[in-house]
């Protein structure tokens, strides 16, 4: 390809990229066009018109840099890029495509705004619009936050859209024939005589010209895939087992590792005997890694068995030794004004109120939690002396390369990441420990591909975790009516943590992510106050499903149950009256109508629960109903009503619902994380249990498109089930129980 | 040793105390059985020895003697689908897909021992099977569309 060809195309996907990634911001920084990752490696003939469509002879690619932990993310995006595009995803190539700042995720920072999402007024757009700057200026290329829809619905459309538009010009160009003569379908340009070019012959004349981004999005009315029904383009290969995990990969020659590291999340290794493990059959070699042993074997199970046979001294970790010790330091902050973080809702008189009332108190707490995905952390890792490979599942593709960059000492553009599937994550593949310990072993074995996976022991023991919280919760009731609310959580600020793992960066300001999911609920309160408090870093945390709104959500929804309870008013009808937000209210008001809610009563031993959590831009609803037998707890039936605003993939969002609903319930009913000597004890899902298919209960949901915003729903399931159980548990047992898991304090079946 | 896996012969050379789950995985490369905890707790590894669903992270090659084993390969292919597996994509039941296999096979394998369970029967038989995603509604539902389908054949 002749430069002067790549300088001009390059010109012209500036062009593209800019409008694909949306806007100017008025710093010079985010003005800067970032260049199509795509061109890079075309070969003749080949065309790449926006960073998400690569047209080449034997077919179309539709790039997906949002990583597909299960969510559904490729389809979802392929859909998007399809529906402009004109071609049925079914038959498209499908690429995470290499890791690139063109693939920022602008949307994922505008839920730490200092708005609720319900507020939408033109200060708080301004502000969210603002927070794409520094995403795009970070490159952060992050797949979190239930965001990929919201980021990718205009973005990923307009991909297609140019990319169309553009391939029916160079047909134009090459017929003599106007471009608007020309249709498009099923990846054909369809001229007015009926003969069809395919896009894969239009490539290398489109490659030359400039692209057409003068183009104008469809209307819902005209969408073929948008919408609808549709199959998810990985299930036939997840049902057959050929779908290939980071764990499924083999690259020739490759050797397999084995980590022990120091459970002690942070802490040395003193000294360790492995004399016994270098003996073993198919052990090649032990070396120490940071903060713990690895063992290279030429299998999986071997490197394992060696690794266990290693006698390590371990430093201890730097944070209390126990659960006991860590809670403890949580509840000291909590109401301390020396400790105060922010408090972001504060109406009427909180104070004045609780001095006049006969006053409610209550204390709860929410446990730490591990991420447990069924497929534990992997990595494979080939570094040479010009380039390290990395094949691995990941959210964070960029942080990756740009730290294996720095321990190698390779310049970042001969760090290539390779995106896998991955087997769930849920927030655990956020962190990339794993991979620079095998870009570590990787380093001293040059020219060697490693493959690093940890067991579920090493997997469980070495996560960073959603983190505990306490939260103090006070209130009064005035004439059947909640009078004051008041919340004080505290919790270990979640956003240094895990910046500071990843960017090397100081955040300085408060940690959204205390109070994320209660200061902002669309609630009015004559006295409504949450302050959120920040505890000392102790045990390293990180992100979560919905993390600051799983236990948030349930700090804030059982408070408020408890008080309209006392003031003897109805738990669905109090929530509405109260509520001030539109579009939140018709999802009260539908959960209610599904249900045929009358009351928490049902007949003896049966009660039912509401709760409700806006989250992620989500308001989401639920009604628990479930029945206390002889030998447990048993839930029965779950009504879940949801808004997103226009749904895209109706089937998707029922599964991401009622997935999102039971991952809440399940840790709720039987999942925490405790310490002992700094080391986190449940280590295997026998003793992280979750639900079972025996205990699930049946689901009805519905989808509400009342809102404005397009929303992703990964998460907003999460936060509001915890709360209806414990909810439903109280209408139909008296028992309130206010520390999670309930199973401390009731038995399920 | 020999083993046989979806009716192809193999010769390994390992220790006869190591796991079938980790020879099909990295001396045989069929990767359809996935880990998910090595310790029979979460059912991810789940293959057929002789037609009956048993962890493979738990049996010890040694132990096969010249019994029989099917993993999801050997059940059904993307152009030649067991009915189980054509009900599960139908009910689109997957979201990561890691548990599936082993899921799968658990379904297989009921299916073949008592064609048309009760929901008892499919909370016993499937609830070894461990699913983070939340997959449970739709493997009730596709299970019980399976049991139809083998019984209109």
């Amino acid at each position: 390809m002749g430069r002067l060809r790549t300088i001009t195309r390059r010109t012209f996907l500036i062009g593209s990229a800019a409008i694909a990634g949306g806007v100017v911001f008025g710093t010079y920084l985010a003005k800067r066009p970032i260049k199509n990752p795509l061109l890079s490696d075309l070969q003749e003939g080949e065309a790449a018109i926006t960073p998400y469509v690569q047209i080449e002879a034997n077919g179309v690619t539709l790039i997906t840099p949002r990583a597909d932990k299960g969510q559904g993310a490729y389809s979802m995006q392929a859909q998007l890029i399809a529906e402009e595009l004109d071609i049925d995803p079914a038959t498209a190539k499908l690429s995470p495509g290499m890791p690139g700042p063109a693939y920022y995720n602008g949307t994922v920072l505008e839920e730490s705004v200092p708005f609720p999402a319900y507020d939408q007024s033109a200060m708080a757009e301004n502000v969210r619009k603002f927070m794409h700057v520094p995403a795009k200026i970070l490159a952060m290329q992050i797949t979190g936050g239930s965001s990929t829809v919201p980021d990718g619905f205009v973005k990923l459309r307009m991909a297609g859209a140019i990319a169309r538009e553009t391939l029916k010009e160079a047909a134009a160009q090459q017929s003599g024939i106007t471009r608007d003569q020309l249709k498009t379908e099923d990846g054909v340009v369809v001229f007015p005589d009926g003969t069809r070019v395919p896009y894969t012959e239009l490539a290398s004349a489109a490659a030359g010209i400039e692209p057409v981004t003068e183009v104008e999005l469809r209307p819902q009315s005209d969408w073929k895939f948008l919408g609808k029904p549709v199959q998810r383009i990985d299930m036939p290969a997840k049902c057959t087992g050929t779908e290939k995990y980071g764990i499924d990969i083999s690259i020739e020659g490759m050797v397999h590792a084995a980590v022990r590291a120091n459970p002690g999340l942070g802490a040395k290794v003193e000294s360790f005997d492995a004399s016994v493990a270098e003996s073993m059959r198919g052990v090649h070699k032990v070396l120490p890694v940071e903060n713990g042993v690895a063992v290279i074997a030429d299998n999986t199970w071997r490197a394992w068995r060696a690794v266990d046979a290693i006698d390590i001294k371990w430093a201890a970790g730097p944070y209390p030794a126990s659960t006991h010790e860590v809670f403890a330091e949580i509840e000291k902050v909590v109401n301390s004004e020396e400790h105060r973080d922010h408090r972001q809702r504060d109406e009427g008189d909180v104070t004045a109120a609780l001095d006049e009332g006969d006053v409610f108190e209550a204390l709860y707490k929410v446990p730490y939690l591990a991420h447990a995905p069924m497929e534990p952390m992997n990595a494979i890792v080939k570094v040479t002396d010009d380039q390290c490979e990395i094949w691995t599942g990941t959210q964070i593709p960029l942080f990756v390369r740009d730290h294996a960059a720095e321990m190698t000492g390779l310049d970042k553009d001969k760090v290539f990441v390779y995106v896998q599937p991955m087997g769930g994550s849920f927030g655990h593949k956020l962190e990339d420990t794993h991979v620079l310990q095998a870009v570590e072993i990787a380093q001293a074995l040059k020219g060697t591909a490693v493959k690093l996976v940890w067991s579920r022991e090493e997997d469980m023991t070495h996560d960073y975790l959603r983190p505990g919280a306490v939260a103090k919760g006070r209130g009064t009731v005035v004439d059947g009516k909640v009078e004051a609310f008041d919340l004080s959580v505290g919790q270990s600020a979640l956003l240094p943590d895990w910046f500071g793992r990843l960017m090397g960066m100081n955040i300085p300001g408060p940690d959204a992510t205390i109070t994320t999911g209660s200061w902002d609920q669309p609630f009015a309160i004559p006295n409504y106050r949450v302050t959120g408090y920040r505890a000392p870093a102790m045990v390293p945390i990180s992100s979560w499903r919905s993390v600051g709104a799983s236990g948030n959500g349930f700090f804030h929804d059982s408070l408020l149950d408890e008080l309209i309870h006392k003031a003897g008013a109805d738990p669905l009808a109090e929530r509405i009256r109260l509520c001030l937000d539109d579009t939140s209210r018709k999802v009260l008001e539908k959960v209610g109508e599904i249900s045929g809610w009358n009351g928490p009563f049902i007949s003896e031993n049966r009660g039912r629960g509401v709760a409700f959590c806006l989250s992620f831009g989500v308001p989401a609803a639920i009604v628990t109903e479930v029945t206390r037998t002889d030998a447990g707890l048993k839930i029965d039936k779950v009504y879940v009503v949801v808004d997103v605003g226009d749904v895209l993939d109706p089937i998707n969002l029922e599964a991401q619902v009622f997935g999102g609903v039971i991952f809440g319930m399940a840790h709720a009913m039987n999942c925490e994380t405790t310490f002992e000597n700094h080391a986190a004890q449940q280590d295997n899902y026998h003793a992280y249990e979750g639900m079972r298919l025996y205990q699930v209960p049946e689901f009805e949901i519905v989808a509400l498109n009342n809102a404005e915003k397009i929303r992703g729903i990964g998460e907003p399931g999460v936060p509001p089930a915890a709360p209806s159980l414990g909810n439903a548990i109280f209408a139909a047992t008296g028992q309130r129980i206010r520390e999670l898991p309930f199973n401390k304090h009731i038995d399920f079946v | 040793m020999e083993i046989t896996v979806n009716d192809t012969s193999y010769t390994i050379d390992v220790e006869p105390e190591m796991p079938l789950l980790w020879v099909l995985r990295d001396e045989l490369g069929i990767t359809g059985p996935k880990y998910g905890c090595g310790i029979a707790q979460c059912g991810a590894c789940t293959v057929h020895v002789n037609g009956y669903a048993v962890r493979s992270c738990q049996l010890a090659v040694g132990d096969l003697g010249d019994s029989k084993v099917k993993t999801i390969e050997g059940l059904g292919t993307p152009d030649s689908l067991h009915m189980v597996q054509e009900s599960w994509i139908e009910h689109q039941v997957a979201q990561c897909g890691y548990c599936q296999s082993g899921q799968i096979m658990q379904a297989a394998s009921l299916l073949s021992t008592t064609p048309n369970p009760t929901d008892d029967q499919i909370d016993a038989a499937m609830s070894g099977n461990l699913c983070r995603c939340g997959t449970y509604p739709r493997i009730r539902t596709a299970v019980k569309a399976a049991a139809k389908k083998l019984q209109e054949v």
